[in-house]
């Protein structure tokens, strides 16, 4: 096969990521996450309309009227379906959700609840908390194994391309006002697992050439080892895409958030193993030396 | 790499065929209770309801810190010390001793064997911290001793919920408990939360007091407001009696006035008391207490000695029913709040499942159909690896019958996506030792052996991601953290055993032919 010369974009990729990173860091410290009942609180309602007599605007008017803070209506999948979302929560008045039920079925007609989700704010802060924990802890295990397999440059790099893939994809839910909830923190924690398996590879592969070749330059070298496992890199990520774009596209409403982060995780997690993962070992002029030392303590 | 023993060949086959057996049972029926197993699907896929309760046991630690003040009083006195001014501030108890006390008063308290003061010998603490300033003790509950009495409410709490679950009747309820102060209760099949939400949300406190006609009453009195929130009365009280010397209560119809109440026996002390007091009383107005609210009021006509009486008051039948129902559950220690509900309506799980089963159909295709045009024949091999995985994976789901969510679907599909990894890895390695070896069967070998740690790693890295979110996760996402992790043994399983025992066979038989993947 012919061999694609990664390496001479490294520069200008690097500059991209670079631009990426900080702009999804500003969008998500100026504009925020967009965070669902799960993180912030209220009440969720999905609900199912008769076909004829709903509109986004006759529903929302008439959520309006019943004092619920701040309502957001939104349709989900088909046009008879509508996700509600309101800041009230008062799960401890069995009548709330029913009273809203009738309340509603006299403004715009028959309706059928499919979900309810009520969180209070105890219970969404400790969530929120959890998610952070969880996401921190799986990022802290990564160092922590591949700082027991590989040398240290490896794992800075490794580490710099799970930050690159989490970051771009929260920057990507902040810019388009997606929802985060429960889901997307699993879809974030199975990026970081794929995003350090692809690079993992690679890796593997570096190591095993800078034994083979003493004298081949790290920047050649990475680009070898990039190209040897190419094929492989590919059919994974094409193999994985194709079982996401399945779920995104057949899987219902509920999925489609959690394969989003999920697809944007894979393409950013197979381009930051050769776009970040593997300048950084350049930089720090990673050479036989660095195994062979390691190797002998 | 590429050897197998008959032994070893016998037993991933025979290992294989008994989990992918129960991957079949779901969708048989045998009338064996083991291998029947069905997987369990989660409140998401067949609809019902989560309920998240949390206890709020301010009331409990009154309750407890005025019976404890009680037995200080009692305790002090037989030990000739003069203690004044009891008081319960702030959760604490705080009072003073004579001067030449402190001493005493303070070993009482502080020592090991401390009758009053129980020490906790492997937490290392008392059921209180005290702090004494001159001749003025403050008590406080230790961590420990406010662990203590939230656990034991906690216990006494979720039997109260169970039995009130139970009595309305819905399939397989599921109540755990949560940390120290939280119940979770999960109802399969529940569509409609209302019936039992209104139920666990009430305290089910009753008592019977008499109406006050003035208020100077030895025992003090309390203006109470009817549920109607109509009118107020003033009431005495003292408790003739409390729902705890209740036997049964059940909705009946009165048939003189034609309407539902609901009636009540009581235990033999509660019979006596309740004969006593109405003897005492005829004339009088006894108030049927509820939560602090007054249910009714009616005049005592007569003493009521059998240990029987009745409960009107505008009850519905459905009312009446869940009354009694209250009533014969029992009282709970402390009021519950929910704070986190989530109802998925039975249609909605259906459609859930509908299309979590077409989109791991067409996922699978679609990865079949892409593996099939890169490798050939040994992308068949790899198709096989992955349909044994599923089943597999499915089959080690219902054996232990893990609980099967949405999310946990999307986590098979991505099984699928992922698992073929591992094969593409030892194809693409085996691709690259034929290059430079004309032996396909040592090519074959070292393409295994150099792959392994390089598979290793990178499963192990996605199982890490699967075992956080499965002991940080709740509910949909422990399921998914569940197919993930058991997906990843799976597909090493699959890979190492299946796909490599075929291709072992394939390439020892086809040894000489030319370009063999």
């Amino acid at each position: 096969m012919k061999t694609i010369y990664f390496n001479k974009f490294y520069k200008s990729f690097n500059i991209l990521s670079g631009i990426l990173i900080i702009a999804s860091l500003v969008f998500l410290v100026f504009k925020g996450l967009n965070f669902g009942v799960d993180f912030k609180g209220g009440t969720l309602i999905e609900l199912r309309t008769d076909k004829s007599s709903a509109n986004i605007t006759k529903i929302r008017d008439s959520f309006n009227q019943m004092n619920l803070g701040d309502v957001s209506v939104k349709n989900f999948g088909n046009e008879t379906d509508f996700v509600v979302k309101f800041e009230k929560q008062n799960s401890n008045d069995p009548q709330f959700i029913e009273e809203i039920k009738t309340k509603l079925s006299n403004s715009i007609g028959t309706v059928d609840f499919r979900r309810v989700e009520n969180v209070g704010p105890k219970v969404s802060a400790e969530l929120l908390r959890s998610g952070v924990i969880a996401i921190a802890l799986s990022l802290a295990a990564m160092l922590l194994y591949i700082w027991i397999r590989f040398e240290w440059q490896f794992s800075l790099g490794a580490i710099l391309a799970l930050f690159h893939d989490v970051i771009i994809t929260l920057g990507v839910f902040s810019v388009f006002s997606l929802e985060i909830n429960l889901s997307i923190v699993a879809a974030v924690l199975t990026i970081v697992g794929y995003s350090m398996n692809d690079t993992v590879v690679i890796f593997d592969r570096v190591r095993e050439n800078l034994r083979k070749y003493a004298d081949i330059k790290i920047f050649e070298l990475t680009n070898i080892s990039i190209n040897e496992t190419l094929s492989r890199t590919i059919i994974t990520s094409v193999t994985t895409l194709l079982a996401l774009l399945s779920i995104f596209i057949f899987g219902g409403e509920i999925l489609k958030g959690f394969s989003l982060a999920m697809i944007l995780g894979v393409i950013f997690g197979t381009y930051s193993s050769i776009y970040i993962a593997n300048p950084v070992l350049v930089s720090l002029k990673v050479s036989q030396r660095t195994i062979v030392k390691e190797e002998k303590e | 790499m590429l050897y197998f023993s008959k032994l070893r060949v016998f037993s991933v086959l025979i290992f294989t065929l008994i989990i992918s057996y129960f991957t079949i049972s779901n969708f048989t029926k045998v009338d064996d209770e083991f291998f029947s197993k069905n997987i369990k699907l989660g409140l998401d896929l067949q609809g019902g309801s989560y309920l998240l309760l949390e206890i709020d046991n301010e009331p409990v630690i009154t309750q407890r810190l005025q019976s404890k003040v009680l037995e200080f009083k009692k305790f002090f006195k037989d030990k000739n010390i003069k203690v004044r001014n009891f008081v319960i501030e702030d959760k604490s108890i705080i009072f003073d001793v004579e001067n030449s006390k402190i001493e005493e008063v303070k070993s009482l308290l502080d020592d090991d064997k401390s009758e009053i003061n129980p020490y906790f010998q492997q937490y290392k603490s008392h059921q209180f911290n005290i702090e004494n300033m001159d001749t003025s003790f403050k008590l406080e509950f230790s961590d420990y001793g406010l662990v203590l009495l939230k656990n034991s409410s906690l216990d006494q709490a979720i039997e109260i919920v169970r039995r009130r679950v139970d009595e309305v009747g819905t399939n397989e309820p599921n109540i755990l408990k949560r940390g120290n102060d939280r119940i979770l209760v999960e109802l399969p099949g529940l569509d409609d939360p209302g019936r039992i939400k209104s139920l666990l949300g009430k305290t089910a406190n009753l008592t019977f007091q008499f109406i006050s006609s003035s208020s100077e009453e030895s025992f003090g009195t309390e203006k109470l407001s009817f549920e109607d929130g109509t009118s107020e009365a003033i009431v005495s009280k003292r408790i003739v009696l409390s729902g705890d010397n209740l036997m049964d209560a059940k909705p009946t119809m009165n048939n003189q006035t034609n309407e539902t109440v609901v009636s009540f026996s009581l235990d033999r002390v509660g019979a006596k008391k309740f004969g006593k007091a109405t003897s005492n009383g005829v004339g009088k107005r006894l108030a049927i207490v509820l939560d602090g609210k007054i249910i009714s009021a009616p005049e005592v006509r007569e003493p009521i000695i059998g240990g029987n009486g009745q409960i009107s008051g505008n009850f519905t039948f459905q009312s009446a029913t869940d009354l009694a129902l209250l009533l014969r559950s029992g009282a709970l220690p402390a009021p519950l709040n929910i704070i986190e509900e989530r109802t998925v309506g039975p249609d909605l799980g259906k459609d859930s499942i509908n299309a979590g089963i077409m989109s791991l159909i067409i996922g699978f295709i679609l990865v079949v159909a892409f593996m099939f045009y890169k490798y050939r024949f040994f992308g068949l091999i790899a198709n096989l690896a992955l349909i044994s995985n599923l089943f597999l994976l499915v089959g080690i789901l219902t054996l232990f019958e893990a609980t099967l969510t949405l999310p946990g679907i999307a986590g098979i599909i991505l099984t699928v996506g992922m698992a073929v990894d591992a094969n593409v890895l030892i194809f693409e390695r085996i691709k690259e030792e034929l290059k430079n070896e004309n032996n396909s069967i040592v090519a074959f070998d070292s393409g295994y052996t150099k792959s392994r740690t390089t598979i290793l790693d990178a499963n192990i890295t996605t199982l890490i991601a699967a075992v956080i979110l499965f002991f940080m996760g709740s509910g949909p996402i422990k399921g998914f953290s569940i197919t993930l992790g058991v997906g990843i043994l799976t597909t090493l399983f699959s890979v190492y055993f299946i796909a490599r025992l075929i291709t072992a066979y394939y390439v020892i038989k086809n040894k000489h032919k030319e370009k063999l993947i």
